[in-house]
C-alpha cells in the first residue's frame, strides 16, 4: 500500500504523549496540584468558569492544569464537558441585592449606605515585582473585615431608581423562558437575555477592546460605574413539585452596573440608562467591559446612531466566543492542499493565457 | 385619459414634536417631471423617501400604477414585490453617487447588476448593454472595466444614472442630482438628464434646493416649507409669477443671485 | 472513559434535535437550517458540524469512512474516524464502496455513490453570499426573495478581470432551481458529482450552526453565464501512480529543484485502480510509507 493509515494514528498518539511530557515539565520540580491552582491562581479559575459557563472551581482548575495554563484551551475543555451535562432547568434571577459582599465600590457617590468597601483589589498596588514572592513567603492574614456578614447593601442603581432617575430594568414577560444560546441557535436580531448570555461567555480581551473603543468615540455612551460588587449570592431554583424555590447553593459573582447617558421623549421624562455586566468569581475587568458593550448594543432600542463596532449586534455576538474564534483561526493549519491545488491550477492557467497574449496590455489596467 | 402613475395621499411624518411632512398630497402622470423645492429642513427629502418606500409614513399612503396597469397601495406590497419594483420600474439617483453605486465593482458590473438581478445570464449581452449605456451617458467605453473610485464626480453621477436606467424604468427619484458638482459639470449633467428624460418619457420626482435646476428640468413645481406645501403649479407659472409670499422670497433671492 | 458517554458521543435528545434539522433540510433542498450546534470535543473548524451530523445519523450497523482532502490517512480524518470507532464502536473502512456513511472535508470520492450511502460534508462557512454581504439578517432576506443578482455580479467581475470565472473551489451552485448553496470548499472539479447523485448529501456547519442538504437525484447547477459556461478543470497529466485520467490530482513536490508528480487525491480510488493492474509512470519510484498528506514528524515524536 502506498500510504499507511497507521502512520497518522501513531503520529497522533506520539504527539499526545509528548504533550503530556511537556505539561509535566522538569520532573525535579514538584507537580502542581489542582488545589494549588484553585487556591493560588483563583482569578484564572474565575475566568475559565465565566467563559466556560460552568461554575465548578475544581473542574476549572483541572482544565487549567491539563491545558498547561492556556486559558482558552481550558475554557474549551470546560465547555466540551458542560455540553454533555443534562440541563434540568434554569434558576430564579440572582438577588444581587442580598449579596454577601467582599468588595463594593461606586464611582457615582462619595459615600452611600453600607459604604465603599475596597476589598481585595490590585487597584492601588504599585506594580513593582515582589521578589519576596519568589521565595516561600509568610503571608499575613487579612485585617478584620469591617463588613457585617448579616448586613446587605442596597444596590446603587436601586438608590437612583428610588428617585425615578434611571430607566426601569426591563422585565421579561411572565412565564417566558429565558433564552439559552447553547440550546437554540442564535438568531438576529437577538433579545437582551441572549445578548447578555453571549457577552458573559464572551472573550474578556475582545470585550475589553470593544468597551475601550466606545470610550474612544466609536459609539460613546457616557458611562458611570454606578456600582461594582463582588461577593457571594444564593442560587435558587423553582421546583415545580415543591411549589417553591429551593436553594441550590452559593456562588461568587462580580456584578457591574453602569449608569449611562439619559434618554427621554415627549411621553417619557428623561432618565439614565443601564448597562449590565455579570461574571463568575472575581472578574471586574470582564464585568465592566460587558456592561459597556451591553449598553452599546442597546443603541437601536434608544434610537441612537449605530456607527461603532461595539454597537453592531451581528458583529459583536458573532465574534465574541473565543472557543469558536480560536477553532476557526487555528483550522487554517489543517491541510488545504486540494483547494490550494485548485487555485494553483487556476493561476497557472491565467499565467499561460497572459503569456499567449504577450505584448498586449493586461485586461485590467486601472486597478 | 390615463390614470396618474403615482399618487401621494396625505403623507405625514413626525419626528417627536417636529412635523417633517404634513398631509402632502399630489399626483404625477407618466412622463411628467415634478420638482420639490424648498430650503434645507423644509421636509422635501422626507417626502421623497416616503414616496420611494425608503421611509414609512405615519399617516397617508402612496399609490402606484404597476406595469400591469393596476394601481396599488405601496404599503400593501410584499417585500419581494417592493424590491422588484425598485430594481426594475423605478430608479433612485442619490446626491452622493457613492451611495448609489457599488464602489468596488467595475462600471460594467454596476450597470449590469439590475439586468443580472432580473435573470440576465448572457455575459456578452450584459456587456453590450453596459457599453450602450456608457455611451448614452457620455462615458468612454474603454473605462467600462474600471471601478467608480477612479471616476470624477461628474462621471460617477452619470454612471449612477446609467445604472438606474438600464431596465427602462418609468419613474426615477432624484435627490439633488447635481448637488456638490462644479457649475460647468452641473450644466453638462443637466443637459444629459433632460435629454434622457425626454427620450425615455420618464416620470421624475426631483428634489432640489436650486430653482435653476427645477426650471430647466421640471414641468411642475411643489414648494415646501416646514413640512407644508406652500404652493404648487406649472414650473414657469410658479417661477415667473409666484403667488405665496414665501415663494416670492425664494424666487427673488435666487433670480437676483 | 468511553462508557461514560452515549453511543456516538451525543445524547439522544441532541441527536433528535439534529435529525429534525436534517429532515427539514432534506425537505427544502439547499436551504440552511439553523440548529443548536453543541460544543464538541474537537475544535470548531475541525469538522464539528460534520461530526454532529454523522453522530446523529450513525447506527450500530453503519460502516464509516472519513476523508480529508480525499485521503483517509490525513491526521484529521484519522482523528475523526478514531473518535467514532471509540465512542460508537462501529466498523470503519477506507473503501468507498464499503461505507454506508462517508464524512468528508474538501472532496467528493471519485467512485459514484449509491442509494444506500450518505455523504456528510464538513462546512466552514455555509453562506454563499457571506463575502458579498456580511449581515446574516440581509443574506436571509436575499435567500427568501431569491435575490441572487449580486452573486452573478461577482462572476461578471471575474470574467471582466480575468477573462473567465476565477472561482476554483467552494464554487456556488443553485439547488433544485431555488436556493443558491455553498457546496463547501470542494474543488469545482467535484461540483458535477453533486447533481443527481443517488446518495443523500448532508452538510454540517458547527461553528455557524447550520445544516443543509441535497436529497438524492436532485438537480444542482453551478452558476455561470450562457456564453461563459461552468467548466470542470482538467489535468494535463494522468495520475503518476495509477494512470487515471478522470480523477482530481494532488501536486506532490518531490525535490527542491522544481520536481513535481501528480497523484490521485482520492487515495482509495488510486489504490483500487492499482490493485486492478493500472500502473502509472512513476509507480516504481514513489516514496514508500506515508509520503502524502499532512504528516507530523513521527521520528521527532518518539
Amino acid at each position: 500500500m502506498y500510504v499507511a493509515v497507521k502512520g497518522g494514528e501513531r503520529a497522533i498518539a506520539n504527539a499526545h504523549r509528548m504533550l503530556a511530557d511537556k505539561r509535566r515539565g522538569d520532573r525535579a520540580v514538584d507537580e502542581i496540584g489542582v488545589d494549588q491552582i484553585r487556591e493560588q491562581l483563583a482569578l484564572a479559575v474565575d475566568r475559565v468558569m465565566s467563559e466556560g459557563s460552568l461554575y465548578d472551581r475544581d473542574l476549572a482548575a483541572l482544565a487549567i492544569k491539563q491545558a498547561r495554563g492556556d486559558l482558552i484551551e481550558a475554557i474549551f475543555l470546560v465547555r466540551a464537558y458542560r455540553t454533555t451535562l443534562p440541563r434540568f432547568g434554569f434558576s430564579e434571577p440572582l438577588e444581587t441585592a442580598d449579596m454577601l459582599i467582599s468588595r463594593r465600590i461606586s464611582a457615582t457617590y462619595k459615600d452611600l449606605p453600607g459604604g465603599q468597601i475596597l476589598g481585595p483589589t490590585f487597584d492601588y498596588t504599585h506594580r513593582l515585582l515582589d521578589f519576596a514572592l519568589a521565595a516561600e513567603s509568610e503571608t499575613m492574614p487579612p485585617a478584620t473585615s469591617p463588613v457585617d456578614p448579616a448586613e446587605t447593601m442596597t444596590r446603587v442603581t436601586d438608590i437612583i431608581a428610588g428617585e425615578d432617575l434611571i430607566e426601569n430594568n426591563p422585565q421579561p414577560a411572565d412565564g417566558q423562558p429565558v433564552g439559552d444560546l447553547t440550546r437554540d441557535p442564535l438568531a438576529f436580531p437577538a433579545d437582551r437575555d441572549l445578548r447578555l448570555q453571549n457577552l458573559a461567555r464572551g472573550d474578556e480581551g475582545f470585550l475589553l477592546a470593544l468597551g475601550y473603543s466606545t470610550q474612544r468615540g466609536y459609539g460613546r455612551n457616557h458611562p458611570f460605574v454606578g456600582e461594582i460588587r463582588v461577593g457571594e449570592v444564593e442560587v435558587e431554583m423553582l421546583i415545580p413539585d415543591l411549589g417553591f424555590a429551593a436553594p441550590l447553593g452559593v456562588i461568587a459573582v462580580t456584578e457591574c452596573q453602569m449608569v449611562n447617558q439619559f434618554k427621554g421623549s415627549k411621553t417619557e421624562p428623561p432618565r439614565f440608562t443601564r448597562g449590565y455586566g455579570l461574571g463568575f468569581g472575581h472578574c471586574e475587568r470582564k464585568a465592566m467591559s460587558m456592561a459597556l458593550v451591553d449598553r452599546a448594543l442597546r443603541a437601536q432600542e434608544f434610537g441612537e446612531e449605530r456607527k461603532g463596532p461595539a454597537q453592531d449586534e451581528e458583529f459583536v455576538l458573532s465574534h465574541s466566543d473565543n472557543v469558536q474564534a480560536t477553532g476557526f483561526v487555528e483550522h487554517l493549519k489543517l491541510p488545504h492542499y486540494v483547494d490550494f491545488q485548485a487555485e494553483t491550477s487556476m493561476l497557472r492557467l491565467m499565467r499561460a493565457a497572459n503569456a499567449r497574449q504577450a505584448g498586449l496590455p493586461p485586461a485590467e489596467a486601472a486597478e | 385619459m390615463t390614470k396618474p402613475l403615482l399618487i401621494a395621499d396625505g403623507l405625514t411624518k413626525r419626528y417627536g414634536a417636529v412635523t417633517a411632512c404634513d398631509k402632502v398630497s399630489f399626483s404625477l402622470d407618466e412622463g411628467e417631471v415634478l420638482a420639490i423645492v424648498g430650503e434645507s429642513g423644509s421636509g422635501k427629502s422626507t417626502l421623497l423617501n416616503m414616496l420611494a418606500c425608503r421611509l414609512a409614513p405615519d399617516m397617508g399612503e402612496v399609490r402606484y400604477r404597476m406595469r400591469d396597469a393596476e394601481t396599488r397601495n405601496l404599503a400593501g406590497l410584499s417585500e419581494a414585490e417592493r424590491r422588484l419594483l425598485m430594481r426594475t420600474d423605478w430608479g433612485f439617483v442619490h446626491q452622493d453617487a457613492a451611495q448609489g453605486l457599488r464602489m468596488n465593482v467595475s462600471a460594467g458590473g454596476n450597470i449590469g447588476e439590475r439586468l443580472m438581478a432580473v435573470g440576465g445570464r448572457n455575459y456578452g449581452g450584459i456587456r453590450q448593454a453596459a457599453a450602450d449605456w456608457l455611451s448614452r451617458v457620455e462615458i468612454d467605453t474603454a473605462r467600462m472595466d474600471h471601478k467608480p473610485t477612479t471616476y470624477s464626480g461628474g462621471m460617477r453621477q452619470r454612471l449612477q444614472i446609467a445604472r438606474n436606467l438600464v431596465t427602462s424604468p418609468r419613474l426615477v427619484f432624484m435627490d439633488e442630482p447635481t448637488g456638490g458638482l462644479d457649475v460647468s459639470v452641473q450644466a453638462r449633467l443637466l443637459d444629459l438628464i433632460r435629454g434622457l428624460v425626454a427620450d425615455m418619457g420618464l416620470a421624475v420626482v426631483l428634489v432640489t434646493h436650486d430653482l435653476a435646476v427645477a426650471r430647466l428640468l421640471s414641468h411642475r413645481i411643489l414648494v415646501m416649507k416646514n413640512g407644508h406645501v406652500i404652493e404648487t403649479g406649472l414650473t414657469d407659472r410658479v417661477l415667473d409669477d409666484p403667488q405665496a409670499p414665501y415663494t416670492q422670497l425664494l424666487v427673488s433671492s435666487v433670480l437676483a443671485a | 472513559m468511553t462508557t461514560a458517554y452515549n453511543f456516538a458521543y451525543l445524547d439522544e435528545q441532541t441527536k433528535r434535535m439534529i435529525r429534525r434539522a436534517i429532515l427539514k433540510a432534506i425537505a427544502i433542498p439547499g436551504y440552511q437550517v439553523p440548529f443548536a450546534s453543541r460544543e464538541m470535543p474537537m475544535p470548531y473548524g475541525w469538522g464539528t458540524g460534520g461530526v454532529q451530523v454523522t453522530a446523529a445519523i450513525l447506527g450500530p450497523n453503519d460502516v464509516l469512512k472519513v476523508i480529508d482532502q480525499g485521503a483517509d490517512d490525513t491526521t484529521n480524518a484519522v482523528s475523526i474516524r478514531a473518535f467514532f470507532a471509540r465512542t460508537a464502536d462501529i466498523a470503519v473502512t477506507t473503501k468507498t464502496s464499503e461505507a454506508t456513511i462517508i464524512q468528508t472535508r474538501h472532496r467528493i470520492p471519485e467512485e459514484p455513490l449509491t442509494a444506500n450511502q450518505v455523504l456528510v460534508y464538513q462546512v466552514p462557512i455555509p453562506e454563499p453570499l457571506r463575502f458579498l454581504e456580511p449581515r446574516e439578517t440581509e443574506t436571509r432576506t436575499m435567500h427568501a426573495l431569491s435575490e441572487y443578482g449580486l452573486m452573478h455580479v461577482k462572476l461578471y467581475e471575474d470574467i471582466a478581470r480575468h477573462g473567465h470565472i476565477a472561482t476554483a473551489y467552494a464554487y456556488p451552485v443553485e439547488v433544485a432551481g431555488r436556493y443558491v448553496m455553498d457546496p463547501s470548499p470542494i474543488p469545482k472539479f467535484d461540483n458535477p458529482k453533486i447533481s443527481g447523485s443517488a446518495a443523500l448529501q448532508l452538510f454540517g456547519a458547527g461553528r455557524e450552526k447550520r445544516i443543509y442538504a441535497v436529497p438524492p437525484h436532485t438537480a444542482v447547477v453551478s452558476l455561470d453565464f450562457e456564453d461563459h459556461p461552468f467548466e470542470r478543470n482538467k489535468f494535463d497529466h494522468p495520475c503518476a501512480l495509477c494512470n487515471a485520467t478522470d480523477s482530481y490530482l494532488d501536486e506532490v513536490v518531490t525535490d527542491d529543484r522544481g520536481g513535481r508528480m501528480y497523484v490521485c487525491s482520492d487515495t482509495d480510488y488510486c489504490e483500487d485502480r492499482r490493485a486492478h493492474g493500472h500502473r502509472g509512470a512513476q509507480l516504481a519510484e514513489a516514496p514508500a510509507g506515508s509520503a502524502l498528506g499532512q504528516k507530523p514528524n513521527i521520528e521527532a515524536a518518539e
